[in-house]
């Protein structure tokens, strides 16, 4: 296995209690922020600029370009906000990251509100992860103690408070512009762009919102320098990436890995190959809102750009694994339920165009599928592609490929009804 | 009208001053109220956080029906989540719900007659390499089996027999 630097400190097969500020900071922990105090924030962006660091909660946006839209000569309040609303079906590596290593992250954001010089911080958590919150907050108060947190952070005269807030549960609330508006206190109901976020976001201030395993690689790439990042991984996406694997594996799991590792490496080498007897028929490989993907495509680099040119996205790269004794109609009938329960709501596409495929495609589960469902459903994939958010567009990613490249298990469903062994669990309600 | 303690009447409005916009701490306050009103909120707590916060009662309804872990209606001492997301549901949810079901002998999103448990499906619970999981109250329970399914109620059962409710 390759060198560890995220998950220096952690444990992910048997976590234990998260590494506490003593073990850290002899592992090398908060010397990153120190070079960044040392630095003008100008020259902390650039550090991050150079080192080519892409945002790791799945949209891949360049990390110094994102923040270069905040305005520096900004006179009032500016903020930064961490996500750790971790919900997407299948992703598992920020809780890993905040249970078991809070001032990583803590530290990773130090750097990031100094380079913009953004004195508050919220760390935005999912209700599910309450005890890690909880680390957080004990982890918070001994930064503070120690002079990382709070006024004058160890003497550069750099202010940075920060606090958790503890959400109270809605996958939306991991767009960034809905968890804005939900830490706002309101709906999460994302907001229309522009205004972007790095000039109006929070309370209408400038706001920058980065995941939790995007803010925890600043730290390793302030005390290592930007061109030590960029020599790992791929020309397009620098560094290590923490790689999920789940579903009908051996050993599912979380490495960190160097960004470009072959999906089936992962597979096969990492994960340990197949669970059962039956070969792999496809991976959805980032979190549940990227397209499928089928094994001939599993000599696939995973980096954020060799995934898009193979016709899906990296996403978070925690790859959901499917073999040939799953039956994909019964999958996306999984998948699509999920996206019709959490749809916001707000706008028509969404609300109405989701469960409507549900109903489509959990009819053709049952066995009460008729001639036309697939034209329907070819046609409704569009529709949804015409919505306010990246929700609906993100359903239609695992769907639509669902249903095309799998197509001839519709198919046979529709002509011949739902075989036995598909139908659902007795006392099932869904 | 029903009236909250004045020390948790003045926690909550501390909270809320501590923000540029006292809004920002509407869904604090609401869990706060959740927990004094033994875990849902009842209209009087709308009222009270439309008060304390100081905006209009439906926009505080608006907030309190939106997310999943704000109760509007009576719930269990315990809230029991499975997760049946992807892969959980690869790896057999179904039949992990089909055995709370019937060991409990309510349907999903109902509270057994003791007022012990609600049971309800939930988003995936980001610990997909332990496929199937749970949470019951503050617990994360993972690799689940429908034998140790009744394992866990079992042991809750008998701790809050003991009063270690």
């Amino acid at each position: 296995m390759s060198e560890r630097i995220l998950l220096k400190n952690i444990d992910t097969t048997r976590p234990g209690p998260p590494c506490s500020y003593d073990r850290y900071v002899k592992g090398g922990g908060y010397e990153g922020a120190r070079a960044a105090l040392r630095m003008t924030p100008l020259e902390v962006q650039q550090v991050v600029k150079d080192s080519g660091l892409r945002g790791r909660g799945g949209a891949g946006f360049p990390t110094g370009l994102k923040w270069s839209f905040v305005p520096m000569d900004f006179k009032g309040q500016k903020y930064l906000i961490c996500n750790c609303d971790e919900m997407e079906p299948g992703t598992f590596k920020d809780r890993a990251l905040i249970y078991n290593d809070p001032h990583q992250l803590i530290e990773g954001m130090i750097i990031a509100a100094y380079a913009m010089q953004m004195t508050k911080g919220f760390i935005f958590i999912r209700y599910e992860y309450r005890k890690g919150a909880e680390s957080v907050n004990h982890a918070i108060a001994i930064a503070e103690k120690n002079g990382w947190l709070g006024r004058n952070i160890q003497g550069s005269g750099f202010d940075f408070h920060l606090e958790t807030h503890l959400s109270a549960g809605r996958y939306i609330c991991g767009e960034e512009t809905a968890l804005i508006n939900s830490l706002e206190g309101r709906r999460a109901n994302p907001r229309s762009k522009p205004p972007f976020p790095q000039t109006k976001g929070f309370l209408g201030q400038p706001t920058i919102v980065n995941n939790v395993e995007t803010l925890c690689c600043l730290p390793h790439i302030l005390a290592r320098g930007a061109s030590w990042f960029k020599s790992i991984g791929t020309e397009g996406s620098s560094g290590t990436k923490i790689v999920g694997a789940s579903g009908r594996v051996r050993r599912p799991g979380l490495w960190e890995l160097p960004m470009g590792v072959p999906m089936r490496t992962v597979l096969e080498e990492y994960a340990g190959g197949p669970a059962r007897e039956h070969g792999f028929k496809a991976v959805i490989p980032g979190g549940l809102s990227t397209p499928m993907m089928t094994p001939d495509q599993f000599d696939t680099p995973l980096d954020f750009d060799s995934v898009a040119k193979a016709g899906s996205r990296l996403g978070t790269a925690c790859l959901i694994v499917f073999d040939e004794g799953d039956c994909m109609v019964n999958v996306t009938e999984n998948i699509i339920r999920f996206y019709a329960r959490e749809s916001c709501g707000f706008c028509t596409p969404c609300r109405e165009g989701i469960p409507y495929i549900h109903d489509i495609v959990k009819a053709i589960r049952d066995g009460a599928g008729c001639e036309g469902d697939l034209p329907t459903l070819d046609e409704m994939a569009k529709h949804i592609m015409h919505t306010f958010c990246a929700f609906a567009p993100g359903a239609q990613g695992p769907f639509l490929s669902a249903i095309t490249k799998f197509r001839h298990e519709f198919e046979n469903y529709l002509r011949a009804g739902a075989p036995a062994a598909a139908t659902p669990a007795a006392g099932r309600q869904s | 009208m029903t009236t909250i303690p004045d020390l948790l009447r003045k926690e909550l409005s501390d909270h809320c001053a501590h923000y540029a916009s006292r809004r920002v701490g509407l869904i604090w306050v609401l869990q706060k109220l959740q927990a004094h009103f033994g875990g849902y909120l009842p209209d009087e707590a709308i009222t009270l956080a439309a008060e304390i916060v100081g905006i209009p009662e439906p926009d505080v309804e608006g907030v309190a029906t939106f997310y999943n872990w704000l109760f509007r209606e009576p719930v269990g001492r315990r809230i029991i989540v499975v997760c049946d997301s992807i892969s959980c549901h690869l790896c057999g949810c179904d039949s992990i719900v089909a055995r709370i079901q019937k060991r409990l002998g309510i349907g999903m999103g109902e509270t057994t007659p003791d007022g012990e448990f609600t049971l309800l499906p939930v988003v995936c619970l980001g610990n997909c390499d332990k496929a199937p999981t749970m949470m019951i109250g503050d617990e994360l329970y993972d690799c689940l089996t429908p034998d140790k399914v009744d394992e866990i109620l079992d042991s809750i059962y008998a701790s809050a027999k003991a009063g270690g409710r």
